[in-house]
């Protein structure tokens, strides 16, 4: 894992090394300032010496002002570092996000891959800030104070050594008491966001019902757990405080009595043993050793926390498309005639049930095809392995007489436009998000498709027509108007082939009718396959398939299938209750 | 808090909202004295730790050196009256370390629980004017930097505060002169300080913009990825999120080195501070210059100047702690504010006094009743303090109502219809006709502009709106389950609703089937967003969900469209059973769903253009036969 994460690093491994460089040099001259002051202490104010003071003074003056410089310098590194990493960290998650497949993307869904790139990101991000700082600075610390202090006076800076397994075994156990509780807690949370959420989009159902007071309480329920375990946890983290005075007070009470009996009995002489000048950088040696250990103990609970989110990070950096692009490619596609020769289908290899059962079929470039089949017949899995946004498992996908694994993703990609079942708008102008299509279109060929996809007309009646400016998710146009723009928006490519899977659903039927009006007097020459719940959308198709359950149990046109296949006439039928039809 | 002494605070903190944040304290009024006197205790045994020094030189080693055989008696006893000092300070610390902990894990539970629950009680119109990524950051960001705010911060500020206080006064207890030093020293350090946390505030709120755009960015973009690879456009989101990328990394950066430099330049000042000092006291003490104290004129020792070095260490230290919380507490307040303004938005109002109870009829009288009876009735009070009861059943009346959700853009023109009880009316039209937006009103979801809405001929402003909805089911096209298993959806509408019911009203609905292949059965727990179910098959439980409400007016707002065709054939008895005996309102696109209603209402741009049933429609040959008819224009 850490190694993964060791490759974001980069660029910013200078900066890394600087920072722990300068801290380094920071720390020592923090721990070389005590010793001076003893000096200072002894030889100067004690000894009434204030040439001594000055010189001493001097010292100690340029000790601080190097200890501002090399603690800027490490800021600055610190910080270059730890930004830098995070961007890097989130810049090769996203580019490995783009290459994935859409069964990478299945297998993470959207909403923890928002998180992975957000919240885990900082957390990450901030305990190697951490790391960098504090890591090299607290081990230093603690090192060269412990030298320097036996320097001085080792019989007692055996006091403060004895000191150290106390408080590292104190932190160490409201460590592992605490942990626990945060993971938990932290799951907690999840849980009361997740009800906030459903409430947000549900709220309809919630007030309908009157369950406000019962989602009241079932908030509250999950809100008084964490308290409760907050609570808990904090309680334990409380005796941190008290466990650090406790140490360093009895530090000091253990220095007083030792140190003032030693230096009576020196005689306060520096030649003779110990001083009140070397007492006093005994008792600040002290406190930065314990201080160092309480940071070390700060950077381990950091580290912990920040674990998983490291781990779900790796998971997304790690994560290999399962489509590759051809090596040796083919930039052309040639026509739009496509064929599935005994197409099968798995989401994964280890899945026992088949999506896609042993498929035949042949689309000559420029029919319409109509694809019909219940929930769940899968439909739109077809039509996605002819752009390759899955691969079959077994058998293979030809498009315009070629394996779709020959050709160069994106000439493919260009060449089968599809305007998904779950489709989305863009924040921006109706223009940008229509240039999506073709970055190139002219203003004519802008207004050429949508007039086809019949969006022209509302788009007109916009305030600002092309350049009206779209809210996140399409939020401020209509179901309908949001599907006519997203297929106009796939008629700006061009396509070869082009397919519609279950894109009208929220358009009323006679615009319906006037797209498959245009599709077919404007377009003829591109394949069009179209995925309807209606019958009547796909009645006058060159081909209508049945599917159920993964396999095409129906094939042919209107009237072959209403004298063939039975569930063709069912649904015919039942949408045709009355003599007429849904329309 | 003492906000004078804090250098940087003023432009961004706000008072009102820092005094509304303190009344959450009220309740723990005793608790926080409680903390007050231990953080007061715990304070002064560590600066007494720092004027120990000066005893131990002055009264010990000093008199001491040099003497044959010391007697260390007196030493132990004031070692003794240290350690006891330094308990006190330990077990203090840990109490009100302890105290806060809960009482802030309190208050943060208090205020959530506001937030919900008054959420709960807001408008429609306020969820479909707010995005729902905004409300649930008050949620996650805002009352995770009040977490930080209340069980950090605001301690660490008072016990800095406190500290600064404590060593002052020990300060001018041991010489005014060299106090006078500190003084002059600490005005320019503030001013370097004030400078430093001003800039990096301004760095911070610029790095906090550029988080939430990135985040935006990422949300957005995330959720289209799909369509990203659909039209090959990767490389050009690489590029607009490496810009935005770099955004944030800068403004990160420069947020973060000026808060990194603060506890170093800290550092290195209080270094400074103690040379200077050492430097004029050792003058002081040389020249025999009078020491002024709090209590009189003595000598300036080596003791006191020892003492006061070390002083000079834990009065900058403090200092430099609160400068170091500013900007959490700046943001912290922020949150606070948006969280404040949350709780309080305008709740839905719910004036109506007329309220829906159990009723039994005898001799033809209605009587109320405490049970379940399954038979309702108005209770209508008059201004005499009387009652009138009134059967319920359902007959809604709309009446020249006119509707606008912004003002100046009306979405509905002066619309009239009326459906008896059991009947079932039919709302048809292009979408944005008005359809969902008469639903939305006969709920009472929205308040109409003019006109009048009625329920079994009252008034629906005068109906209490719980028991208006408790009366009305509704099933939506967008299906919203909640996490939790088959059974508690299903019991939803009705909690009290037997195991036999639920199942009853599943098979009712054609769901029956598919849950029994469920892992668990009606035991299988359901995800709020319905990951591995299909869109058909949540609509499916929203109408089983509905038919266990059992309520006397349904509402279908494109209950059937993901259902697909041939289901919904099957669906449709069970819809027909379900709708048989109440009055139902039906939205649809699918005209084969509608058929059958009593009477079809055809919208247009808000207004309702035609209107009967489906024979006469046809027969009339307007919009109803052509959109009817549309399928065999192109023939």
């Amino acid at each position: 894992m850490i190694k993964r994460l060791a490759k974001s690093i980069r660029e910013y491994k200078l900066p890394s090394f600087l920072s722990a460089l300068f801290v380094s040099l920071e720390v020592v001259m923090e721990v070389l300032i005590p010793f001076e002051m003893a000096d200072m202490l002894d030889h100067g104010i004690n000894a009434g010496n204030m040439d001594f003071v000055l010189q001493s003074g001097i010292k100690l003056v340029i000790y601080a002002c190097l200890v501002i410089l090399f603690g800027n310098l490490a800021g600055k590194a610190a910080s270059t570092a730890a930004c830098g990493f995070g961007k890097n960290l989130r810049h090769d998650m996203y580019y490995n996000i783009q290459n994935f497949s859409f069964s990478n993307i299945d297998k993470f869904s959207t909403s923890s891959l928002i998180t992975r790139m957000t919240t885990d990101v900082q957390n990450v991000q901030q305990a190697y800030l951490m790391l960098v700082r504090t890591a090299f600075r607290s081990p230093i610390m603690m090192v060269f104070s412990t030298v320097f202090a036996f320097r001085i006076y080792p019989k007692l800076a055996l006091v403060f050594v004895a000191c150290l397994p106390v408080l590292m075994g104190g932190l160490y156990l409201i460590m592992t008491k605490t942990h626990p509780i945060f993971k938990r807690v932290f799951k907690t949370y999840d849980r009361l966001n997740r009800t906030v959420q459903e409430n947000l989009r549900g709220i309809r159902v919630v007030k309908s019902f009157i369950r406000e007071d019962h989602e009241s309480e079932k908030f509250d329920e999950t809100s008084e757990s964490i308290r409760r375990d907050f609570t808990h946890a904090e309680r334990n983290i409380a005796w941190n405080a008290p466990l650090m005075q406790g140490c360093s007070y009895t530090c000091m009470l253990l220095v007083s009595w030792l140190g003032v009996k030693a230096i009576i009995a020196s005689g306060n002489n520096p030649d003779l043993g110990l001083t009140t000048g070397m007492l006093m950088s005994l008792i600040t040696y002290s406190m930065q050793i314990l201080m160092s250990v309480m940071m070390l103990s700060f950077i381990f609970v950091m580290i912990t926390i920040s674990r998983e989110s490291a781990e779900r990070i790796c998971e997304v950096l790690g994560e290999e498309s399962d489509l590759k692009n051809n090596s040796d490619p083919i930039f052309n596609v040639p026509d739009g005639s496509i064929r599935f020769d005994h197409v099968t289908f798995r989401y994964s290899e280890k899945a026992d049930k088949n999506v896609l059962d042993d498929v035949c079929l042949e689309i000559k470039s420029g029919e319409t095809i109509g694809i019909l089949g219940g929930t769940g017949s899968s439909k739109s899995t077809l039509v996605q392995m002819i752009p390759r946004l899955y691969d079959a498992t077994e058998g293979s996908v030809l498009v315009g007489g070629k394996n779709v694994r020959e050709y160069d993703l994106k000439t493919l990609r260009d060449s089968v436009a599809m305007v998904l079942q779950k489709n989305v708008l863009f924040s921006g102008t109706v223009r940008e998000n229509l240039l999506w299509g073709n970055e190139n279109a002219t203003q004519e060929e802008i207004e050429h498709a949508c007039e086809l996809a019949q969006a022209a007309p509302f788009i007109n009646e916009m305030p600002e027509k092309y350049e009206t400016y779209i809210e996140q998710g399409g939020a401020n146009v209509s179901g309908g108007q949001k599907q006519r723009l997203c297929i106009a928006r796939a008629l700006l490519k061009k396509p070869k082939v082009l397919i519609l899977d279950d894109s009208t659903s929220a358009v009323d039927t006679k615009t319906d009718a006037l797209i498959r009006k245009a599709f077919a007097e404007e377009i003829p020459d591109t394949t069009k396959i179209i995925i309807a719940q209606r019958v009547s959308s796909v009645m006058e198709a060159d081909k209508i398939i049945i599917l159920d359950a993964g396999k095409i149990v129906a094939m042919g046109t209107h009237e072959e299938l209403l004298e063939t296949s039975e569930i063709y006439r069912e649904t015919y039928e039942s949408q045709m209750k009355g003599g007429l039809s849904d329309e | 808090m003492n906000d004078k002494k804090i250098p940087g605070k003023k432009p961004s903190l706000d008072m009102i909202t820092i005094k509304r944040l303190l009344s959450y304290f009220r309740n723990y009024r005793l608790s926080m004295v409680f903390v007050f006197i231990c953080i007061i205790l715990s304070t002064a045994a560590s600066v007494a730790s720092s004027l120990f020094i000066k005893t131990l030189i002055d009264d010990y080693i000093t008199p001491l050196v040099g003497v044959q055989n010391p007697d260390f008696s007196s030493l132990i006893a004031a070692i003794f009256g240290m350690a006891m000092l330094y308990l006190t300070g330990i077990l203090s610390s840990l109490f009100y370390n302890r105290t806060m902990a809960k009482v802030s894990q309190n208050i943060l539970k208090d205020i959530r629980s506001s937030m919900f629950r008054h959420m709960q009680r807001l408008p429609i119109k306020y969820f479909d004017t707010h995005s729902h990524g905004d409300v649930m950051s008050y949620y996650t960001n805002d009352a995770d930097a009040l977490r930080q705010m209340l069980s950090q911060s605001i301690p660490q500020v008072i016990q800095s505060i406190l500290s600064i206080t404590f060593v002052f006064v020990s300060m001018l207890i041991q010489s005014v002169w060299l106090t006078v030093f500190v003084l002059i020293f600490t005005f320019f350090m503030m001013k370097l300080l004030g400078k430093i946390t001003g800039k990096s505030g301004h760095y911070f709120m610029e790095a906090q913009r550029s988080i939430a755009g990135m985040n935006g960015y990422i949300e957005e973009m995330i959720n289209g990825q799909k369509v990203v690879k659909v039209f090959n456009h990767e490389e050009k989101a690489k590029k607009a999120f490496d810009i935005k990328n770099t955004d944030l990394c800068d403004n990160a950066t420069s947020a973060n080195k000026l808060a990194n430099t603060l506890m170093p330049l800290m550092n290195g000042l209080g270094y400074f501070l103690y040379v200077i000092i050492a430097i004029a006291g050792g003058y002081l003490a040389l020249s025999g210059f009078p020491n002024l104290t709090l209590f009189g004129m003595g000598t300036l020792t080596l003791g006191t100047i020892a003492s006061f070095l070390q002083l000079s260490r834990s009065f900058c230290q403090p200092i430099g702690n609160v400068s170091n919380q500013i900007n959490s507490v700046i943001m912290a307040v922020a949150g606070a504010k948006r969280i404040f303004e949350f709780i309080d938005e305008p709740i839905e109002e719910n004036n109506g006094k007329v309220t829906l109870v159990n009723m039994t009829m005898k001799n033809g009288v209605i009587e109320e009743t405490d049970e379940r009876t399954e038979q309702w009735a108005w209770k209508i009070p008059h201004e005499d303090g009387t009652f009138e009861y009134r059967e319920l059943q359902g007959g809604v009346r709309l009446e020249n109502v006119d509707f606008s959700y912004v003002e100046g853009k009306r979405v509905l023109h002066d619309v009239s219809f009326y459906a008896e009880p059991g009947q079932k009316v039919a709302l048809v039209g292009a979408t944005g006709a008005g359809k969902t937006t008469i639903t939305n009103l006969i709920n009472h979801f929205y308040d109409i502009e003019n006109g009048v809405i009625t329920y079994d001929g009252i008034n629906i402003r005068d109906i209490n709106k719980d028991d208006l909805r408790r009366s009305m089911g509704v099933v939506l096209q967008d299906v919203n389950l909640f996490t939790g298993t088959v059974m508690e959806n299903l019991r939803y509408g009705r909690p009290d609703a037997t195991y036999e019911e639920c199942i009853a009203a599943a098979e009712l609905a054609d769901a029956d089937s598919f849950i029994r292949m469920l892992p668990e059965g009606y035991n299988t727990v359901l995800n709020g967003d319905g990951s591995g179910l299909s869109q058909g098959q949540r609509q499916l439980i929203s109408i089983a969900r509905a038919a266990v409400a059992d309520p006397p007016v349904m509402i279908l707002d494109e209950a059937t469209s993901s259902i697909d065709t041939r289901t919904e054939a099957i669906v449709q008895r069970g819809m027909d059973a379900l709708m048989y005996g109440r009055t139902v309102f039906v939205i649809a696109h699918r005209l084969s769903t509608v058929q059958n209603s009593d009477v079809i209402m055809v919208l247009d741009h808000g207004k309702i253009i035609e209107r009967g049933s489906h024979d006469k429609l046809i027969e009339q040959k307007g919009t109803y036969y052509r959109l009817y008819t549309g399928a065999f224009e192109l023939d």
